[in-house]
């Protein structure tokens, strides 16, 4: 089935939902993993809605993407709580080491650099997300761990911590 | 002799591997032929000891903790040794009787009180542990009736407004309208704090049961709970819990046969701080752009789609449930001035012992973090406390005596907000922390007001020049009179807010934004 045909049925299942613009454009980046340009005017017809509203609702978050990201998202927390366990040192690590930049992904298309503002996990600072998992207390060696287990071509799921 | 082994599975102890201990305990078990039963319930809330794994025995609740996957056999033979002979238990992690750690047994829990207890989604632990009593009671009450238990209770909005929930509860019940709705915000985005995300982690029913009580109080028949998508795990444990609830007669419709609807729903955000503050909650459940609206109109009277809305935390709605279950007056007994009640104290960054500690307003600032904390996780001395998130203050050592209650923080231009706690120790640069926090400001500023849009961006750079000694004076005018705006000029607390940390920084931390006498190190 083709991406124009998926995104016409959620389209279908939200746009009667009160409120439906943002499940919506969650279903559609669950889908494709990001939300096309493309995709916009479709969107804009089904809800009834001008190009330039959809638009502005998907560029307001940081969480609807419209060019696709790599394999596996890596978002390293840089509020309070994990700037005073020294998560500033975390975040030069993680783009020295990847050798990216915030909203870049690697070479090799495994890893997608994000910020990430408060994870909940104050507590066990500093913290990092990688797709759905936590993971707490991250220090420069075990984040480099994290990422060659991403690596590592026995991990065939995302996550791959589980 | 059975055995039920507790092994959490809220963010935390996930974070920190609890699904491994749990894999090997369960190997571990089967291998030595052990009956035992794995129950994965939430977090206590005392993360510095998570994994905490938790064993039931003879009736005793036996904790051992943080624990890893490689301490699994160790412990079995300690459990086994003590069936066998001494009846004690020999182990290094072991930490006796859970109820009776320190940490936990000094508290006050009444929205807490079940976390960690049992599995969060069996329902019949829940009533087991006096869950939905409140519900019932509300049942049989007016709608007038429940709103007078909250006004009563004196309740006020755990999100960090601390407006009172009774007056905004009544605010909607006397407008008149067909459609009202119930609004859970939990886009709980301060740094250092967690405690919405532990009770929907590992009670998920108790907020679930407050908003079902706000939906018969008002005559709303439809909630919606605003949850930020960086709680992956939350996300996952609620919508279960609803589901459950909903075929158990607790949510839908007739809801426990009282003639009632309540339908809940859960709705994504997509990782703006904004979203937090409620008009802009609203405008994002709308499918809009998270702007801060104009208040008035208040919510209460025109807010999602326009009608009249109850827009609360999760700690509020959670409290709703214990004040329907024990009655207002318990819950009011807790409490100093006009903060009344329970305050789920959250303490994190670079502390020794961090997590939910939930007290009656009215300890200090010190005891809590002295008392508690038992001292930076780096062992160095503690520099600054952040209390209220990224808008709160940075607090000097002078003002850590300062009671938990809201009229006390505002009379020292500092706020408990949501109640979270970040701790530095004396290595944080605070004028590093004072630029974070326009910088923040001007990544997730609505962009509604100039003062905040712009300001923020201005904020930055005037503290990069104050810094680096260009044009000292001149700048340190300029930001006081930039603070002075966002402050005044601002429609929300993000813009109005983010001159607390950064005046704060530079007001007891002055040493640390270079000048004539740079901080010695």
């Amino acid at each position: 089935m083709d991406k124009r045909t998926n995104i016409d049925q959620i389209i279908e299942h939200f746009k009667s939902v009160p409120g439906g613009l943002m499940p919506l454009l969650h279903a559609v980046k669950l889908d494709v993993g990001y939300i096309p340009d493309d995709s916009v005017e479709q969107i804009a017809k089904g809800f009834n809605l001008s190009r330039a509203e959809v638009h502005g609702v998907i560029s307001f978050y940081h969480d609807f993407n419209t060019s696709p990201t790599g394999q596996h998202c890596v978002q390293i927390c840089r509020a309070e709580a994990c700037q005073s366990m020294g998560s500033r040192q975390i975040e030069a690590h993680a783009k020295k080491s990847l050798g990216i930049e915030y909203g870049e992904t690697t070479k090799d298309g495994k890893v997608t650099l994000q910020p990430v503002y408060c994870l909940g996990n104050c507590a066990c600072s500093p913290s990092i997300r990688i797709d759905d998992d936590i993971h707490a207390r991250v220090s420069a060696a075990s984040f480099d761990q994290l990422i060659s287990e991403l690596r590592s071509p026995a991990t065939t799921h995302a996550g791959g911590k589980k | 002799m059975s055995m039920t082994f507790f092994i959490p599975q809220d963010t935390t102890a996930l974070a920190l591997g609890s699904d491994s201990v749990a894999l090997t305990m369960a190997s571990e078990l089967k291998e030595r032929g052990v009956e035992g039963e794995i129950i994965r319930n939430g977090s206590r809330g005392m993360f510095w000891l998570e994994p905490l794994l938790e064993v039931e025995i003879d009736g005793s609740r036996l904790g051992f903790g943080p624990v890893k996957s490689s301490d699994m056999p160790s412990i079995l033979d300690s459990l086994n040794s003590r069936m066998k002979n001494t009846k004690s238990v020999n182990h290094p992690l072991f930490l006796g009787e859970v109820s009776e750690i320190d940490y936990l047994a000094r508290q006050q829990r009444l929205t807490f009180i079940r976390a960690g207890v049992g599995d969060p989604l069996c329902i019949e632990n829940y009533q087991r542990l006096s869950g939905f009593v409140g519900l019932t009671h509300a049942i049989k009450l007016k709608g007038q009736e429940i709103v007078d238990q909250i006004k009563d209770s004196g309740l006020r909005g755990r999100g960090g407004a601390a407006f009172p929930a009774g007056i905004k509860w009544q605010t909607v019940l006397d407008t008149v309208g067909e459609q009202k709705y119930i609004v859970c915000n939990a886009d709980e985005g301060d740094s250092g704090t967690f405690a919405d995300r532990l009770l929907m982690e590992a009670d998920p029913y108790q907020l679930i049961e407050g908003m079902a009580i706000a939906g018969l109080a008002v005559g709303a028949n439809q909630g919606y709970i605003y949850l930020r998508s960086e709680y992956p795990v939350a996300h996952k444990i609620l919508n279960q819990a609803i589901e459950r609830a909903t075929e158990a007669g607790f949510l839908g419709e007739n809801i426990c046969s009282s003639g009632s609807d309540f339908f809940l729903e859960i709705r994504l955000g997509a990782g703006a701080y904004i979203c937090g503050e409620e008009t802009s909650l609203l405008e994002s459940l709308e499918g809009k752009r998270g702007m801060v609206r104009a208040k008035p109109p208040l919510p209460a009277i025109e807010g999602l789609f326009g009608k009249p809305t109850v827009v609360n935390n999760v700690l509020t709605l959670g409290a709703v449930a214990s004040i329907l279950e024990q009655g207002s007056k318990t819950y009011k007994d807790f409490g100093m001035g006009r903060s009344r009640g329970t305050l789920a104290v959250q303490l994190a960054g670079n502390v020794k012992c961090g997590g939910v500690i939930e007290l009656a307003f009215g300890a200090t600032l010190r005891e809590v973090v002295e008392g508690f904390g038992c001292g930076t996780y780096s062992g160095r001395p503690i520099r600054a406390i952040q209390m209220g998130g990224p808008l709160g203050a940075f607090l000097p050592e002078s003002q850590w005596d300062t009671p938990l209650d809201y009229e006390s923080f505002a009379s020292i231009k500092a706020m408990i907000g949501h109640g979270g706690i970040v701790v530095f120790d004396d290595t944080v640069d605070m004028a590093a922390q004072a630029r974070f926090a326009m910088e923040f400001c001007a990544v997730e500023s609505c962009g509604k007001c100039t003062p905040c849009r712009i300001g923020a961006t201005r904020g930055v750079e005037v503290i990069d020049r104050i810094v680096k000694n260009e044009d000292r004076d001149n700048n340190l005018i300029l930001l006081t009179d930039l603070c002075e705006t966002m402050e005044f000029g601002s429609l929300c607390a993000m813009g109005g807010m983010t001159p607390f940390p950064v005046r704060s920084a530079l007001a007891y931390f002055a040493e640390d934004f270079g000048g004539e006498s740079p901080r010695e190190n």
